[in-house]
């Protein structure tokens, strides 16, 4: 959410009273609302929401696979295992090796996904608010950066995978730069850092234009008033530009967050399936599903939901993302909050005032 | 914080989704055995239009063959089905029309190392040994399209690998094209030393089909087996683990090149005509190109070809090719039947060979002098494939390869001793083939 | 901080307000400069990569000199080769990408200006499952959905596999919420007075938001369908489970399956062309309408 948008609202909002409730705006809205949104929400249910239920489904039947030892067929149909997809992770581990020793695989994909999401959204998030700060000081060419910001996002991520898996080829331009032989597209950590870098690569200008915006919302005088109170170049950053622009920052890293989890195509087009250093949840499933082991790769994949859940929980939880960005949810939770907090209000009120410069002029 | 409930509302709505799939886990579905590919009660007179489905016709030779069918047989006609050019995505297709019990595609080009997979699901139409013979054919071949003892395809097209050396650098230092891997190494030695850069031998050892072909190479050609002839794995034997042996050290003595751990078929062969390996493992397509003098290759007219060498004689190589095979669901397997035996005759095989490189099935072709001087790799190439041996035939192939190439690829990377790798892998292939 | 203000001396404030022009703003301007190249760098030499790759022989296509020598536009051509149904793969983009962003903006304009402007009870869960779309793994609808529309299910005897509807249905997923988002955010942006006014005047909702919030509107619409596109258009999970036959792919399937005059052939040349080809007219729409999707995926901030 930008930061215009939410200034606007906690401008514009009158609070939630029965006065407002009726008047003339919410007659009969409800069915209108209603009317609008069901299409919607159809297809929604049609695409997201069967198709959990019969993963979840998929997730506790098995088909059968062995062959008859006598005729060599293998009878039709599926079984019933309940949740044994899951639970054979410990019953009937299936070591790999990959960066995590020889563990099972599903445990593997699972800590790739975490290593990934965890440094790449680091090192976006770093490189794309060092981009937004330089842009945002510039006073030419700045039309023409924002240009070239776009080109790694508007190319498709398979090709991409390909034009990366060009350059990291053992004979490859990147090896020739750097003057050495690393075989990045076998299967050990540099694998990992050619997914990183080109993650990186197409995703940090993203970061950089989201922060951009939401650095353009910092009224100029709040440096000047800063100047003034002696900040350095430092003390600005932390304690206005990095609170300013926190909100939009914070949605940004999120979605880059959820994003980065269900990675597929990069590592799949670029390194290849079966290697163990760069195999996702999403592609270990979704070779599962090739397989036609559909009860497996229906439970992996829920496991990545159940962790994408847990990680935006978190996010929203702790971080306070601001994801919804309703105005009427938020002043209804709002209000809830203010009450509460009502009683150590005035401890904390002057404690915030404090810590950040501009948290009495800005920000209801 | 401020969207608590929110966060507590699709909690929720995960929670409810939960309940409703405990009602629905009741309802489980479980055929009995059941599969319509028996030999008994087929109809091999039923005539008139099919299809054919295979990999995509990168060669361009399939519009020629099936006008000559179909121009000879109006009321018969054959539709091609152009599947991916990649072999898992046809074999997906193929599987789904399986499952399905569709007969959409009436014959199929199923890839040798799938037929047992097809066959033992009852997807491919069991083929009586009287109305089809097999007179003539390669029995490698003919193996490859057998399962539990009963043909279930003809053999459409055979494959083996090829050991492409430099005859010119060969013939300076007095040497012969060698039969071992220690006359490998040992021409490798005389040779090398006058060479800059140039490394001794390569095959294909990226993390894929390829590897698997590999690696059963240097396992057979060093007296080893994946799995015995009674179906139980043995890969913990001594011979296996010495042919596995024998690649790791390769790539740790510094005969094969670092980088060869990222090659596929055309990257080796790159690197062959380059110039920067002596000795190159590959499939037939490599002579073409690698013979052009367009300047595309440094070495035109300078290398020779011959059968893999193996750890005490010549080497076993992996056989690969194709199977055609009716689908158990098809209709007119009359005019399917015919259409496969159609495409196992000479003339047809000659075409391919011709416009498609592809290696005959017929073993008679193989000695033929006027093809001989056309194509100066057939006899090397028939040699090779007499001998060759299939990769496992295996139900769960997709499994079992994986898991080979799990171990040999940890083995290569030196996460893991050849002996432990084996051992791993020993254990592996006994749960996938019980 | 506070502390810091007594220390201000009115020749310092003077100093301030002055416009600096000593080394240190020279050598801020030159570490801006650079930072700017460097950003600028950093985006394109990859994609000059490509370009370059694109543009060699094709028996040169993992050469890596750093201008082609000699330059060749030969790759071209072969992206058109009958033998990998580009043609039509640009065309199933095409089809799959526009139908996907009109069928999206249809039900996406209504439910955001819902979720915009009226009231009502559990517009919160709304919210949440919207959101919740988007941040969905695609995998775990594949599975089912691939069930579905091979005929698995005999409760859906149908089957779907290489057809449109299976590409576009799928690509709802994914597209609907980012569209919604958008829209959403950018019809908050919109002055609520104009419709008030417009009602006092009166116009019911659904007229007011046809005649004074549609037109208004407008570009955020534009911004959103131009969003919705490329992410379709990017797609591949999708339209690699979906498409298996050629005349089916989409361009980005295409590219990935890519062959040259023999089986093994990778011709880096070719997909290198046909990335090139299919990324140019992004870029060019991206240049021309880069202020809108800036605004666009600020606003949305998915994806």
């Amino acid at each position: 959410m930008s930061q215009g948008a939410a200034t606007t609202i906690a401008g514009n909002t009158p609070p939630v009273t029965e006065k407002r409730k009726k008047n003339l705006l919410s007659d009969g809205q409800g069915t209108l609302a209603g009317f609008l949104i069901s299409p919607t929400m159809l297809v929604i249910l049609f695409v997201v929401g069967i198709p959990i239920l019969l993963s979840l489904r998929e997730s506790v039947f098995r088909k059968f696979t062995t062959p008859d030892p006598t005729t060599g067929m293998i009878p039709e149909g599926e079984s019933f295992v309940g949740l044994q997809n899951f639970t054979d992770i410990f019953a009937h581990p299936q070591a790999v090796d990959g960066a995590w020793g020889n563990i099972d695989r599903l445990i593997n994909s699972f800590l790739n996904v975490t290593f990934f999401t965890i440094i790449c959204v680091a090192i976006e998030t770093v490189i794309g608010v060092a981009m937004a700060l330089i842009m945002a000081r510039a006073f030419r060419g700045k039309g023409f950066v924002r240009a070239a910001i776009l080109v790694p996002w508007a190319i498709p991520t398979i090709v991409s995978a390909r034009m990366w898996g060009l350059i990291f080829d053992a004979d490859g331009v990147m090896n020739k730069i750097l003057g050495q032989q690393i075989l990045w597209l076998a299967d050990n950590s540099y694998s990992q850092w050619a997914v990183i870098i080109a993650d990186t690569w197409k995703t940090a200008p993203f970061i950089g234009l989201l922060t951009l915006a939401g650095l353009q919302t910092i009224p100029s005088d709040v440096y000047e008033a800063a100047r003034v109170d002696g900040a350095n170049a430092w003390q600005q950053f932390v304690r206005i530009t990095l609170p300013m622009v926190k909100p939009a920052l914070v949605v940004a890293v999120l979605f880059r967050t959820l994003d980065t989890m269900r990675m597929f195509d990069l590592p799949w087009g670029m390194i290849g399936q079966g290697k163990y250093y760069v195999e996702t949840i999403s592609m270990f499933a979704y070779i599962e599903n090739n397989q036609l082991r559909y009860g497996t790769a229906a439970a992996y994949s829920l496991v990545l939901f159940a962790y994408i859940v847990l990680v935006a929980f978190i996010f929203i939880r702790l971080l306070g993302a601001d994801v919804i960005g309703d105005e009427e949810t938020r002043a209804i939770t709002e209000q809830r909050k203010r009450q509460k907090a009502l009683a150590k209000a005035e401890n904390r009120k002057t404690k915030l005032a404090k810590t950040t410069i501009t948290s009495g002029e800005f920000q209801s | 914080m401020t969207h608590a409930r929110t966060t507590r509302r699709v909690l929720a709505a995960v929670a409810s989704v939960g309940a409703v799939l405990i009602t629905a886990a009741c309802s489980s579905s479980s055929t009995p055995t059941g599969s319509a590919a028996a030999g008994g009660g087929v109809n091999w007179d039923e005539r008139g239009p099919i299809t054919y489905a295979q990999g995509k016709d990168t060669a361009g030779v399939w519009a020629g063959v099936l006008k000559e069918w179909n121009d000879a047989h109006p009321n018969e006609q054959v539709t091609l089905i152009e599947l991916s050019p990649e072999a898992d995505q046809q074999r997906a297709d193929m599987i789904k029309r399986g499952q399905a019990k569709s007969g959409e595609f009436s014959v199929m080009s199923v890839d040798v190392v799938w037929t047992a997979e097809f066959a033992a699901n009852g997807w491919l139409q069991e083929l009586p040994k009287d109305k089809f013979p097999t007179d003539g054919m390669l029995a490698s071949a003919v193996d490859a399209a057998s399962y539990f003892g009963k043909l279930y395809a003809y053999p459409q097209s055979s494959d083996g690998a090829l050991l492409y050396y430099r005859s010119d650098l060969l013939d300076k230092a007095g040497l012969k094209p060698p039969t071992t891997w220690d006359e490998m190494q040992a021409a490798c030695d005389k040779v090398l030393p006058t060479q800059k850069g140039m490394s001794c031998y390569s095959g294909q050892f990226q993390k894929y089909e390829g590897l698997t072909c590999n690696v059963a190479e240097a396992v057979n050609s060093a007296g080893g087996e994946f799995i015995t002839a009674d179906g139980k794995p043995a890969v913990n034997s001594a011979e296996a683990v010495a042919g596995l042996t024998w690649m790791v050290d390769g790539f740790k003595s510094g005969m094969i090149p670092k980088e060869a751990i990222t090659w596929k078929e055309e990257e080796s062969r790159q690197a062959f005509q380059d110039g920067k390996i002596l000795f190159l493992r590959n499939w037939p397509y490599v002579y073409n190109l690698a013979s052009k003098t367009d300047g595309s290759s440094k070495v035109a007219g300078k290398f020779g070809v011959s059968p893999i060498p193996g750890k005490t004689g010549p080497g076993v190589s992996t056989l690969g090719g194709h199977n055609i095979g009716i689908s158990a669901f098809a209709k007119n397997k009359g005019t399917a039947g015919d259409f496969i035996k159609w495409i196992a005759s000479e003339a047809q095989q000659k075409t391919f060979l011709q416009k498609g490189s592809l290696a005959p099935i017929l073993e008679s072709m193989y000695a033929d002098a006027d093809l001989n001087k056309e194509f100066g790799y057939l006899s090397t190439l028939g040699e090779s494939i007499k001998n060759a041996q299939a990769r496992p035939k295996a139900v769960r192939y997709g499994d079992v390869t994986s898991a080979i190439q799990d171990a040999t690829y940890a083995a290569l990377q030196g996460q893991q001793t050849p002996t432990d790798a084996f051992n791993g892998l020993q254990t592996k292939l006994e749960d996938l083939l019980k | 901080m506070t502390a810091a203000t007594s220390h201000v001396t009115a020749a310092e404030l003077a100093a301030l307000n002055k416009p600096r022009r000593d080394w240190r703003f020279w050598l801020g301007k030159t570490g801006i400069f650079l930072g700017m190249t460097f950003i600028i760098l950093y985006c394109i030499a990859p994609f000059y990569w490509m370009v370059v790759s694109s543009l060699r022989l094709p028996t040169m296509g993992r050469d890596t000199s750093f201008w082609p020598n000699p330059v060749s536009f030969e790759n071209y051509p072969a992206v058109f080769d009958p033998i990998n149904g580009f043609g039509r793969a640009l065309v199933n983009s095409v089809i799959v990408s526009l139908s996907t962003t009109l069928v999206t903006l249809l039900f996406g304009i209504l439910a955001a200006y819902a979720l915009a402007r009226l009231r009502f009870r559990f517009k919160g869960i709304v919210l949440a499952v919207i959101i919740g779309c988007s941040m969905f793994p695609g995998i775990t609808l594949l599975i089912p959905l691939f069930k579905m529309f091979t005929g698995a299910y005999p409760w859906m005897p149908i089957n779907w596999m290489n057809t449109y509807q299976a590409l576009i249905i799928p690509s709802l997923s994914f597209g609907l919420p980012l569209c919604v988002w958008n829209l959403t955010a950018f019809f908050r942006q919109l002055p609520v007075e104009l419709e008030q006014a417009a009602m006092v005047d009166g116009c019911t909702p659904g007229q007011a938001f046809r005649k004074v919030i549609l037109p208004l509107a407008a570009p955020g619409v534009f911004t959103t369908a131009i969003i919705t596109f490329i992410a379709v258009w990017n797609e591949f999970m999708i339209a690699l489970t979906f498409g298996t036959q050629q005349n089916m792919y989409t361009a980005v399937v295409a590219i990935s399956k890519f062959t040259g005059a023999y089986g093994f052939d990778t011709p880096w040349g070719t997909i290198m062309a046909a990335g090139v080809l299919v990324t140019v007219p992004l870029i060019i729409g991206v240049l021309i309408f880069q202020r809108r999707i800036v605004a666009g995926l600020t606003a949305g901030g998915v994806k």
